[in-house]
């Protein structure tokens, strides 16, 4: 079967206004909204529309984390994935170890693409599909804002692909050999809205549940988070009322001469 | 006991890019640091002497490879891997090619990588920013433990020049791959300073309401200024201005002098890349808007009205 694996995280959503503990323990994601991960909606809606297009068979969303993230892959069936996996862990699940637990989950699946957000906005680490492509030994395309298989109009199974990257330079376009992973930049697609009825009837799509042990891969923690603080505030500032006193304000903090 | 450091350096084959000169800073910080940085290309001669002369580098490796003519993380990567066995910190800048590069790095070495280091405490601890800057993380590694890391540019001055570090050819030991391969670079040319090192920038939203007005009203400003140009996502996704002028989170993370946004509200994304402007003015017509919060200078009104106006008193 030609198949697409898309990685979801469950994360604060990007609207929530971020506060730290007072303890410094943590930030504080009790009560608040949660969310898929905004670039991994993006992997998705790519995936889909790949598979509208005709070049792949099956869709299947994956999440490694505790039980409340079936939510969010409730969401990602809605949307239109075929099936769902879930991976039980519960505390810090760091980016390599999502990379190993998802090279497991590569071994079981064979698919010839997997698509992961570009980062997690959370942690904004973007590591884990550099992570996974490396320990799989096939190529990476990441922060992609186009992306083309070869092979789509016959109907036969893609063997390359063209990304289009955003680089800091402007677009790098490469070529890689599939299987590959892909990570996604805002840019690459607008993902749909879920219909109530997909709602409904992602219910009775399959969503399985794995132990992280099960796969053989160890919850290491490598890095320990020791003190979360908020950022240093900025002053509050001075209003002008025209261009002229802008000019004058500028002049007077010698950023004008 | 001194600590080896290996910087991987980030260059276009002729030249170094600012970002390698950071990296060095940020290196600096740990305690007894010895800086090494590679430089890996198709001839690494020029950019190797360039990278020779940072002050704070102990030494260059020159890696010479036909399959390095470009900086592809799948090539890369294990020749890095090869190069870092005696290295206890392993250092990338967070740009789009670090961030392309060091996971795989790291994945290959087995190690955890520590994104955006915007601090080093000690030989095992950093501080990073998370949710988009809206919190600040202390990290640290088990003493011992191999670590990788991104460098947050914006958080550190470039290191001088004036050095002489030796530099050594050094051959690439390691299997590379053919399964990626460069197509092409389309690269917005411009004659304005670069946006990631510009001590001044103007920067324009949604607001301008298109290419054209987005060109005729910043463009002119910036001249005046010798200011780079930037953008809000907004701005980016209506196609008014092109990706690689994205400021943000999910863009450029800039710490100019200067920071001018003009008909940008201010949402914590785009805030996230501009919290190290030493002064940042806004022009925006609601009073209310979040970037007011942060404006050392603020004005309240028609950019189409103000910015003509501004330009002429320059
Ligand atoms: C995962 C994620 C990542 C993101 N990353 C980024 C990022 O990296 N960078 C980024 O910028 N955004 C990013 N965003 C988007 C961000 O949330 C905002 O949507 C975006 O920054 C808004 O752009 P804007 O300020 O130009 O537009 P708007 O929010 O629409 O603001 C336009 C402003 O212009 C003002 N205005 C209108 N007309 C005039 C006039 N004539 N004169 C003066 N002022 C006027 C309005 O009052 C308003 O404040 C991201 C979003 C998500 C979900
Ligand atoms: N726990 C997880 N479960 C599934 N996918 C993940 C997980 N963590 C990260 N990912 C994927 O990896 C991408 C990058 O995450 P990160 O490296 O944490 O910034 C995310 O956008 C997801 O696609």
């Amino acid at each position: 079967m030609r198949r697409i694996l898309v990685c979801i995280k469950r994360v604060v959503d990007y609207n929530v206004r971020i506060r730290v503990k007072p303890d410094a323990s943590g930030v504080v994601t009790e009560g608040v909204k949660m969310s898929v991960n905004p670039f991994d909606e993006i992997a998705l809606e790519e995936a889909l529309r790949i598979k509208e297009r005709g070049a792949a068979e099956e869709v299947v969303v994956a999440s490694i984390g505790p039980a409340d993230c079936q939510q969010q892959l409730r969401t990602c069936l809605a949307m239109g994935a075929d099936r769902a996996l879930h991976v039980q862990a519960d505390g810090v699940v760091e980016p390599l170890v999502a990379a190993r637990t998802l090279l497991e989950l590569v071994k079981r699946e064979q698919p010839f693409l997997v698509i992961l957000g570009k980062q997690a906005i959370d942690d904004d680490n973007s590591q884990t599909g550099q992570m996974l492509a490396a320990l799989w030994e096939r190529p990476q395309a990441t922060f992609a804002s186009k992306v083309e298989l070869d092979g789509e109009t016959s109907g036969g199974q893609p063997r390359l692909a063209r990304v289009t990257r955003e680089v800091d330079a402007g677009l790098e376009t490469l070529e890689v050999d599939l299987p590959a992973v892909v990570t996604t930049d805002l840019r690459l697609n607008e993902p749909r809205y879920v219909k109530l009825p997909d709602i409904m009837k992602a219910k009775k799509k399959p969503l399985e549940t794995l132990a992280l042990a099960s796969l053989g891969v160890e919850q290491k923690q490598r890095l320990k988070l020791t003190r979360f603080e908020p950022p240093p505030q900025r002053q509050k500032g001075i209003k002008v009322k025209d261009a002229a006193e802008l000019v004058a304000a500028l002049k007077s903090k010698g950023l004008l001469s | 006991m001194s600590h080896r450091i290996l910087i991987v350096a980030e260059h276009d084959g002729a030249r170094l890019n600012p970002s390698t000169a950071k990296c060095v800073s940020c290196a600096a910080a740990v305690p007894d640091a010895e800086i090494t940085v590679a430089v890996c290309a198709a001839d690494a001669s020029a950019v190797a002497s360039q990278t020779a002369a940072l002050k704070g580098v102990a030494r260059v490796l020159a890696v010479d490879n036909p399959a390095n003519a470009h900086l592809l993380a799948a090539v890369l990567a294990p020749q890095i891997a090869a190069l870092a066995g005696p290295f206890s910190l392993v250092l990338g800048p967070s740009t789009t090619f670090g961030k392309d590069l060091m996971p795989r790095v790291a994945a290959l070495l087995d190690t955890a990588q520590i994104s955006d280091i915007m601090a080093i405490e000690s030989a095992t601890r950093f501080r990073r920013p998370i949710y988009a800057g809206n919190a600040i993380v202390t990290v640290e590694a088990e003493p011992g433990a191999k670590v990788v890391g991104t460098v947050r540019t914006a958080s550190f001055q470039a290191a001088g020049t004036g050095g002489s570090a030796p530099i050594e050819k050094t051959p690439a030991s390691a299997q590379i791959p053919s399964h990626t391969r460069f197509v092409s670079v389309s690269a917005g040319k411009t004659d304005r300073p670069d946006l990631q090192t510009a001590s001044r920038v103007v920067s324009g939203g949604r607001a301008l309401g298109s290419a054209e007005a987005f060109r005729q009203t910043l463009y002119g400003l910036a001249d005046r200024l010798g200011a780079a140009v930037g953008a809000s996502r907004a701005a980016v996704d209506a196609g008014y201005a092109p990706n690689e002028m994205q400021v943000g989170q999910t863009g450029k993370i800039i710490a100019p002098e200067l920071y001018i946004a003009i008909g940008i509200s201010g949402a914590i994304q785009h805030l996230t890349g501009i919290k190290d402007a030493r002064t940042i003015v806004a022009i925006n017509k609601d009073s209310e808007a979040p970037i007011f919060e942060v404006a050392d200078i603020g004005l309240v009104g028609d950019l189409f009205q103000i910015v003509p106006e501004l330009e002429k008193l320059l």
